[in-house]
């Protein structure tokens, strides 16, 4: 939980902050290449990279585009499924059976092989990778809250409000959508760790950000090729921040689990 | 079956749209920078990229249905369909070897763990668990290379052996890529498994085979663990598509010639006839895996077989 | 009479829970000779299943529970063995029919695994000979077609076949002692007496002891050669089905009795109910504990726990205010 806060004030604060060069490669001619940490204190406490770049720096943008993309793409990704799954499941009928296939099929791809797939045709920047990763989210939403729909829409008070006249979207946004968001959001919290994760293999695998744009996953990927053997601060320091990350988004996201869809704890 | 065809016909329009709109001309691709318009122009043609898109798609899927992929727009300009008969063997044999050590690994402690459900191990296997899901693969195979090869001088670093060339040799390389793999697998199913070993340990029925005499072991396998094994399976089929997630990444890491690298590798050339043929092929394997594990239901337990029949 | 096949003395069963200890069985004795059945009676919460399981060594000492007192079984005490032994003697000892048919078969495995892996464990036998075991087994305990019955999955049975497989698997290996837990409890009314009857059949012709746990007095009645009547976790009474039923001493036997419905009743009698619930074991009161619910209670009830105390007729009863005191009065 305090890494999390501390993670998401650096993120936040990064502009503000007395770093270090993070992404001017030109600047980075005149720094030492491969410094050695310095500790608390030297110029570059966390040493610097192979473009004389400095690491911490480095390390908290890193934060900042890495939790940036996850949570736009979290965002887009709840508001989009969430809302298609609500009303395919309150709907019915063929919309209900169209929704049902086309999610199918984005979940038959399997979801790396999508994102190298779109990485293909959009170019790497955060609002495109982000789209592409709140297309990951989408299916796993839809049918979520299309089941809690579904559920929600045979209780009583349902029904009661119905006999009362109610309108259909008065019934769904009033009656139903508060009873399906909770289940939704805490997916949406373990959806931040499994996308932060996505997102870092995307650049590690030099599909995602590009250099010298830091993110968490081209940074371990510089340590590639026998860099890290010699140097292994470089992948040490964003492995540990990425650990840390998933780790409480995690904690976080099986706590919100337990609380609001004990159901789905299990999992 | 009529709904996996469904299924896979949107996932090849959606291929072969999707990468329609690929930045960029093909053509530069083939032929490289510099050229005259007229030559892109005759190129273009040439690949059949001035025809309207559906008779494009058209084509592409009839060549498709007849077996042919099409060819790769970068040199070698082999097959599309050779590249990945000689790419998804290996990737095959990873996440089939990566699946059999992460059960391997699984089971046991999974076992071992409800076992002493409270106790000191289940606790520390369970945070351990937890610590690998919170590790993306690539960092686990980092961790391993640096633990395994460049501590302990393990495992050598070298060219990916065919099966067919040394089966030992291949043993030998795969292993450690595998690991890789299993690990996070192993750690899904651990938490899994446990979960429902637990809840099945306090029925009834293994209460009575206790007092039939039967030794824990015996009971832990032979009456608690099918029961158990559902959630598994279901997790299994969710899992699968983790798994081509991570042989990719693994395979790029370890510098091995699967489907992983070969997808990444056109990716990034932009050699479009390369990435659908792939994607449609992965979608193929895992939707039909995905069908299998439906099936399996059956065999662990005889009361959906008779629902079924 | 000859030395006792089982012998319970002042048997304790704690449950350390995060509430508190549950004293669920506390200060319990009885024994059984060989071929003796003994119907164990009270409400729900009585504690009289955990007394079945903790006598058999199903439950034990462990981080969770403290068991006190002994249990000797032909002589040897069931808690001190070790865990390998302790397992030697259930199915050819001591084996034990379960509540509920429903949940205590395995529903992965075939009727036939059920009983030939416990004659293979105990009897070293072979595959055939088990097999022919089983299907002699199940027609012993009347289950039609036995030879198909074996390769049938438990869910194909109904409730009252898949007891009789329990039943069977139970005496697989000829125990001295068999304890049955409620057997008839989840089934339909109409099956419940040929369970019941197979049972006591069973028990006659094999000069097997027996243990019957039951809420159900009917159950017990005809069944069992001594009743032992227990209220939250004691012995309130004790003695001979027969004249314990006739006549109870105990007030809670009494009110227990009382409240079963009788085709000799002319109609619209009222059925007594025992006013109140069964304490909270977590909490239960001084003194006697059935004081709160009990007619007869006194000050001294509520302060002082009633001795089991022998009464005339090989019978004892743990009450400060007893029946045959009271009624003499009357």
């Amino acid at each position: 939980m305090t890494w999390l806060t501390l993670i998401l004030g650096a993120a936040l604060l990064a502009p503000l902050l007395p770093l270090g060069n993070h992404d001017d490669s030109v600047a980075g001619l005149t720094q030492p290449v491969f410094a050695a940490p310095g500790g608390l204190g030297a110029a570059h406490p966390l040493g610097t990279n192979n473009y004389g770049l400095d690491v911490l720096a480095r390390a908290v943008y890193g934060a900042r585009t890495s939790v940036v993309i996850a949570l736009l793409a979290v965002l887009i990704g709840t508001a989009v499924g969430g809302l298609v799954g609500l009303v395919s499941g309150f709907v019915r009928g063929t919309t209900d059976r169209v929704v049902g296939i086309l999610a199918n099929a984005l979940l038959a791809v399997p979801p790396l092989i999508l994102l190298i797939a779109l990485g293909t045709v959009l170019d790497p920047s955060v609002r495109s990778i982000a789209f592409a990763l709140s297309l990951l989210t989408i299916p796993s939403m839809v049918r979520l809250a299309r089941a809690n729909t579904i559920t929600v829409a045979q209780r009583e008070y349902v029904l009661a409000a119905r006999a009362l006249g109610a309108g259909r979207v008065r019934l769904m946004l009033r009656e139903v959508l508060p009873n399906v968001v909770l289940p939704v959001l805490s997916l949406s919290v373990v959806m931040i760790s499994v996308l932060v994760v996505a997102e870092a293999s995307l650049s590690f695998l030099g599909i995602g950000i590009e250099q010298p744009q830091p993110t968490w996953g081209n940074m371990i990927a510089e340590g590639q090729g026998g860099v890290m053997q010699e140097h292994p601060y470089i992948v040490v320091v964003p492995g540990i921040c990425l650990f840390l990350t998933v780790f409480s988004f995690n904690l976080l996201g099986e706590k919100a689990q337990k609380r609001w869809d004990p159901r789905s704890a299990k999992l | 079956m009529l709904e996996l065809a469904a299924v896979l016909f949107l996932v090849s329009i959606g291929v072969f749209l999707l990468l329609s709109l690929v930045p960029g001309d093909p053509a530069v691709a083939v032929l490289g920078e510099g050229r005259t318009p007229q030559e892109y122009a005759a190129m273009r043609h040439e690949l059949g990229l001035d025809q309207p898109l559906l008779a494009r798609y058209g084509d592409w899927l009839g060549g498709v249905l007849h077996g042919d992929l099409g060819t790769s727009l970068v040199p070698p300009q082999t097959g599309v369909l050779e590249r990945i008969g000689s790419a998804l063997p290996v990737s095959l044999e990873l996440a089939v070897l990566g699946l059999v050590l992460a059960l391997l690994i699984a089971l046991p402690l999974a076992m071992w763990s409800a076992y002493h459900q409270g106790g000191r191990a289940d606790r520390a296997i369970s945070a351990a668990t937890f610590g690998l899901l919170s590790m993306p693969s690539f960092l686990i195979g980092i961790v391993l290379i640096a633990l395994l090869v460049d501590g302990l001088g393990l495992f050598a670093r070298n060219e990916w052996v065919r099966i067919g060339d040394s089966i030992g040799g291949n043993l030998h390389h795969a292993f450690l890529p595998a690991l890789t793999i299993a690990l996070m697998e192993a750690a899904m199913f651990t938490r899994i498994l446990r979960g429902d070993l637990v809840t099945t340990l306090h029925e009834d029925f293994i209460l009575a085979a206790r007092a039939r005499g039967m030794s824990p072991l015996r009971i832990m396998l032979s009456d608690a663990l099918r029961p158990s094994s559902f959630s598994l399976v279901t997790v299994l089929g969710l899992s699968i598509g983790r798994l081509v997630g991570s042989t990719v990444i693994v395979e790029y890491l370890f510098a091995l010639p699967g489907m992983g690298k070969l997808v990444i590798d056109a990716a990034n050339q932009g050699n479009y006839p390369v990435v659908q043929g792939a994607v449609l092929v992965i979608a193929l394997v895992y939707v039909a895996s995905n069908a299998l594990i439906d099936r399996s239901y059956g065999l662990l337990d005889p009361r959906t077989r008779r629902a079924h029949a | 009479m000859s030395t006792p096949l089982l012998e319970v003395t002042d048997l304790r069963t704690v449950f350390h829970t995060p509430r508190g200890d549950v004293h669920a069985v506390d200060g319990v004795s009885f024994s059984l000779a060989p071929g003796e059945s003994l119907g164990l009676v009270g409400e729900s919460g009585s504690g009289k299943s955990v007394l079945g399981r903790t006598v058999m060594g199903l439950i034990g000492s462990g981080a969770t529970t403290t068991v006190s007192g002994s249990v000797l079984l032909g002589g040897r005490s069931v808690h001190d063995l070790r865990p390998a032994e302790r397992r030697r003697l259930w199915g050819p000892e001591v084996a034990m029919v379960f509540q509920d048919p429903m949940t205590s078969l395995n529903p992965v495995k075939r009727v036939g695994t059920h009983l030939t892996e416990t004659l293979r464990r105990h009897l070293r036998c072979s595959r055939a000979d088990a097999v022919e075991r089983g299907i002699d087994l199940l027609r012993q305990v009347g289950i039609p077609e036995p030879a198909r019955r074996m390769r049938q999955y438990p869910h194909e049975l109904s409730g009252g076949m898949r007891q009789r497989v329990v039943i069977a698997t139970a005496l697989a290996c000829d125990p001295r002692l068999l304890i049955a837990d409620e057997p008839t409890t989840a089934l339909d009314v109409t099956v419940q007496k040929q369970i019941l009857d197979l049972l006591a059949s069973l028990v006659a012709e094999r000069t097997m002891a027996m243990v019957l746990v039951s809420h159900d007095l009917g159950a017990v009645a005809g069944r069992t050669d001594r009743v032992q009547v227990m209220y939250a976790g004691r012995t309130v009474e004790s003695g001979p089905t027969r004249p314990v039923f006739a006549a109870p001493d105990h007030p809670y036997t009494d009110a227990l009795l009382a409240s079963i419905p009788r085709l000799g009743n002319p109609p619209h009698t009222l059925l007594r109910t025992i006013e109140g619930n069964p304490p909270d074991m977590g909490r239960p009161p001084e003194g006697c504990r059935f004081a709160p619910r009990c007619g007869f209670a006194s000050a001294r009830c509520a302060e002082e726990q009633p001795v089991a105390a022998v009464v005339p007729g090989g019978r004892e009863v743990a009450c400060h205010h007893p029946i045959l005191e009271v009624s003499r009065g009357r």
